[in-house]
């Protein structure tokens, strides 16, 4: 048996024990020479290959200077199905070939070159020894008696509940990171659509008003309210997050319209908001024949013949109906805001007025 | 590994003496390295470093490709930071690119559009950029891989795990960051989701929403305050992190494979100067290369096609970067589970899979070392690395888990599946959600299993040789096959891993005996000296004569104890 002990950095004595090794280490196996080493013609074709990437990485960096100056921004190469950039790819393309001729000609070098004997370095445990924990100890005890933290108490800790209450400014300068969405900031802002009473629904590329005759069965329009246009900047974007809506018109004897809704509609033709009640997609797909719309992002799917409610995928709740007429010249018009908040649900929210599978 | 072996006899090429007249470099380097010499202890720190010995092997340079592209990512992103303009504030489109022309949009989309199209060698930054972020994250993954399946992050490298897990996780929250701050329409949905995301939280979500975008989506504040994460507090933090990933690595010096006359007191391998300055060095200028070639013909993100933001507005088929996939393929298939308490809501569909999984993935990994070690009670200092077969749970454990992390991988692609393979899409959501469960348990026991198929093969070669490929007809009619001894070299790789001790053991609880029993209760446990040679012996006298059988099988609760701490108390 080849059981040994010696002792290792700390002293203590290590028995490297005979069942981790039941072979006898045979030491480092050294790699036969390569060919570079015992052929006198390949290391001086090594040699020249490696000289030969570094030489070319000139080349190449005056070729792509040479490029940004001389070729122009809009001409472009077609190579049938693709359209390129001549400019972009000319740079890219020297660009890449100086740096990647400088690693290969390393790389090569290293390994056809340089010696390729491997090495041993000893190797120590991570932890200290004995000793110097000892010493560190005393050197720390040796402190605390020269500060005379351990007699004088008070200044410790006083010192760590100053250090501590630093914190606190920190943070509450953190307060102001946005407004605080208390109940009257939510009803203002997430709990609200610039829909109300009389906003005629426009269609959302034209911003034409949407005349109920001119919907056919089975068609969907994309539509905002008509007050959008009077918004500028940030708050347009802001609005719209909220106040898209799709307007469809289905064969009313082919729906599910409950008793309480029957006055949301105008002749099958029913409005839905469009940002999903899972996390906000705008919602797009249409199926003529089922009634359903489909989130494109993860594929919530909502039976707009049957008050919005989930028919497959991860949302949790209905699509929020808005309640619709026409005025006098015969265009579609919001009687309200939403009766429910639109969008993702968030945990002030009070879900109990949405609407659900089976409700009157 | 598997080479049956004569051992190659020794060649050292012979060692031509150092010439020792300096060159015109060296010449001329000489009194600056002198000056620094005598500030800073140059040559001290030069003696320290520059022989110092590093392991060779390709699954290495994972975590080099990590390190060479994020500075990659921090070169190409300064270029980036001369255009781009990190405001919401609206203008109109004035740059040559025709198709929009005159549309309203906010001042980060109109710079991007600007740098990919008005400055010259713009979109290659671009490109390079989304390219080598692609590269970080892929690669810290595969590095992590690594890491976990050799054992890597056993004592004493278990903080450089947890610090290796917070890389992974800023690296995300990096690249998520920056994938928004271009305003285009799909980084705009990118941000919605977010958005959603937050809301979802309990009690504290509308606030959190409040708070990081300055009021309701989107909002005027959350490019500029993006752009602050992006381009200064989390590389700050990755920077800092990197740092002491790499002083650790020093410290403890690389790990290195099993092989002949590797143990874990010593390091075999390649000093620093000039082999690995050259091979590193050059690694990261072949990194860097490919990444530009990326950048030139290889599109990614061409976001002047998707126009600016407009909430109410999707691309079809709107897609995250693939790191983010297995979030969204979670977010996918989670029923839809909502509860209405009160005046409240609690949409666990949305907070479940967005925020507690990412949250359950990264403590999971980073509390990993510590329950194995909990397991296996072992406490020992560990430099050779394991081969996977030589741990069956955790190598079983770590597929398990890349089998989950596909399972959702698909979810995030399910409209992708259902359109290409005419699947119904409902029906791939509803078989994933029961999949995600039980295909990890499945890979858990196949896994184990191969392992330890392996380990008996491993446990054949040692005792009876490698097959010689060669057939014997006995007088009698009876076949048998030769069997070649394997090298000295390749019997000691493959016996000189750790084992666990014997279960039974007065000292420990039954839990912890549990534990052990379930962690390596059925690894193979190899052959002593004694069996060695008896082996040996058996092969000369019958010819290397060998009939398979099991009568090779030993069961850990023999009665070798290995020595099991670390030798510091
Ligand atoms: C910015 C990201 C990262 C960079 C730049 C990086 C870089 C490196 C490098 C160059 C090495 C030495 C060579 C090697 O083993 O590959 C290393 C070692 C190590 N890395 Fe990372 N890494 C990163 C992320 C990670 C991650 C995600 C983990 C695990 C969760 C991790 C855990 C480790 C550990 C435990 C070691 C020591 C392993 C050994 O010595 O074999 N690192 N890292
Ligand atoms: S946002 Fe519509 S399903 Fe997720």
């Amino acid at each position: 048996m080849s059981t040994t002990e010696r002792e290792d950095r700390t002293g203590l004595v290590v028995r490297s024990d005979d069942d981790r090794y039941p072979v006898d280490n045979p030491g480092v196996e050294h790699e036969p020479p390569r060919y570079t080493d015992t052929d006198e013609r390949a290391g001086n074709g090594a040699y020249r290959f490696v000289v030969t990437c570094f030489g070319l990485v000139p080349v190449f960096a005056i070729a792509f200077v040479v490029i940004y100056f001389a070729v122009p921004k809009n001409l472009f190469i077609d190579l049938g199905a693709s359209h390129l950039m001549a400019q972009h790819v000319l740079l890219g393309l020297t660009l890449g070939m100086a740096i990647l001729l400088v690693g290969v000609g390393a790389v090569q070098w290293a390994r056809l070159l340089m010696s390729d004997e491997e090495m041993t370095e000893e190797r120590h445990s991570a932890a200290s020894s004995a000793e110097t924990r000892a010493a560190a100890i005393d050197i720390v005890y040796q402190g605390l008696e020269e500060s005379q933290l351990q007699r004088r108490k008070l200044i410790g800790r006083s010192l760590l509940g100053a250090l501590g209450i630093l914190v606190v400014p920190a943070v509450v300068t953190l307060a102001d990171l946005g407004p605080w969405p208390t109940r009257s900031v939510r009803a203002q802002t997430i709990e609200r659509t610039i829909w109300g009473p009389g906003v005629r629904l426009v269609n959302d590329i034209t911003y034409k008003p949407i005349r109920a005759a001119d919907l056919e069965i089975g068609q969907l329009v994309n539509a905002e309210p008509e007050n959008l246009q009077e918004l500028h900047g940030h708050e347009v974007l802001v609005e719209k997050a909220k106040a898209a809506i799709i307007v469809v018109r289905m064969d009313p004897n082919s729906i599910k319209i409950p008793e309480s809704r029957s006055s949301w509609h105008v002749n099958g033709i029913l409005c839905y908001s469009k940002i999903c009640t899972h996390v906000g997609c705008p919602i797009s797909l249409w199926e003529q024949q089922t009634h359903h719309l489909l989130c494109p992002c993860h594929q919530s799917t909502f039976d707009l013949g049957n008050s919005g409610v989930v028919v497959f995928g991860p949302a949790g709740r209905s699509l929020p109906q808005l309640p619709i007429s026409t005025d006098e010249e015969g265009y579609l018009i919001a009687t309200s805001d939403f009766p429910v908040p639109v969008g993702p649900s968030y945990f002030e929210r009070d879900s109990r007025n949405d609407y659900e599978d089976g409700d009157n | 590994m598997a080479k049956p072996a004569p051992l190659s006899e020794q060649t050292t090429v012979p060692a031509t003496p150092a010439e020792r007249t300096p060159g015109p470099v060296l010449r001329r380097v000489a009194g600056p390295v002198t000056w620094a010499d005598e500030r800073v202890g140059a040559a001290g720190l030069g003696k320290f470093f520059l022989r110092k010995i590093f392991p060779d092997h390709w699954s290495f340079l994972l975590g080099e490709i990590a390190l060479y592209s994020f500075i990659i990512l921090l070169i190409t992103g300064v270029y980036l930071t001369i255009w781009f303009k990190p405001s919401m504030a609206e203008v109109e489109y004035e740059g040559s690119y025709q198709l929009l022309r005159g549309l309203a949009m906010s001042e980060a989309y109109e710079s991007t559009l600007h740098i990919s199209f008005d400055i010259r060698g713009g979109l290659l930054m671009r490109q390079m950029h989304h390219w080598s972020a692609m590269l970080f994250v892929a690669s810290m993954f595969a590095h992590m891989l690594r890491v976990f399946f050799t054992g890597a992050f056993r004592k004493p490298r278990e903080l450089n795990w947890v610090i290796g897990v917070a890389l992974l996780a800023l690296g995300t929250i990096e690249g998520f960051a920056g994938y928004s701050l271009p305003d285009d329409l799909l980084s705009g949905t990118g941000l919605r989701f977010v958005d959603g995301l937050i809301r979802s939280i309990p009690v504290i979500g509308t606030w959190a929403e409040f708070f990081v975008f300055g009021g309701e989506f989107p909002g005027t504040l959350i490019i500029s305050r993006l752009y602050m994460v992006h381009i200064l507090l989390i590389p700050g933090l990755l920077l800092a992190l990197i740092a002491a990933h790499m002083a650790l690595l020093v410290y403890h010096k690389h790990t290195q494979y099993p092989g002949p006359g590797r143990t874990d007191q010593n390091v075999v391998g390649y000093p620093l100067f000039p082999v690995y300055m050259a091979k590193a060095g050059g690694f990261f200028f072949i990194v860097f290369g490919v990444t530009t070639l990326m950048g030139a013909f290889m599109q990614i993100n061409p976001l002047w096609t998707y126009g600016p933001y407009n909430p109410a507005q999707v691309t079809a088929g709107s897609q995250p970067d693939w790191y983010m996939g297995w979030v969204e393929g979670a977010i996918r298939i989670m029923p839809g589970w909502e509860s209405h308490w009160g005046s409240t809501t609690w949409s666990w569909n949305v907070v479940v899979p967005g925020v507690g999984l990412m949250g359950l993935l990264f403590t999971l990994l980073g509390v990993y070392p510590w329950i194995e070690a909990w397991l296996t009670g072992d406490k020992r200092e560990h430099h050779v690395l394991e081969r996977p077969r030589t741990n069956p749970t955790r190598t079983a454990f770590g597929v398990a888990g890349i089998t989950a992390y596909i399972m959702l991988m698909l979810g995030g692609g399910n409209d992708i599946i259902a359109t290409q393979f005419r699947m119904s899409l409902n029906n791939i959501s509803l078989v994933l959600r029961v999949a995600v469960f039980v295909a990890p348990v499945l890979a858990f026991l196949i896994t184990k299993r191969i392992c330890i198929a392996l380990t008996r093969v491993d446990q054949e070669r040692l005792l009876h040789g490698s097959e010689s490929g060669i057939i014997n007809r006995s007088p009698a009619g009876g076949y048998s096959e030769d069997h070649l001894p394997i090298s000295q070299g390749e019997a000691f790789t493959l016996t000189s891993h750790n084992e666990y001790p014997v279960l039974e053991s007065e000292e420990i609880s039954p839990r912890q005996a549990k534990a052990r029993r379930f962690f390596y209760g059925d690894n193979m446990s190899k052959p002593t000296r004694a069996e060695l040679e008896a082996a040996a012996h058996h092969a000369d006298g019958h010819d290397g004569d060998h009939e398979l059988g099991d009568g090779d099988h030993h069961a850990v609760t023999g009665s070798r104890q290995p020595e099991l701490t670390g030798g510091k108390d």
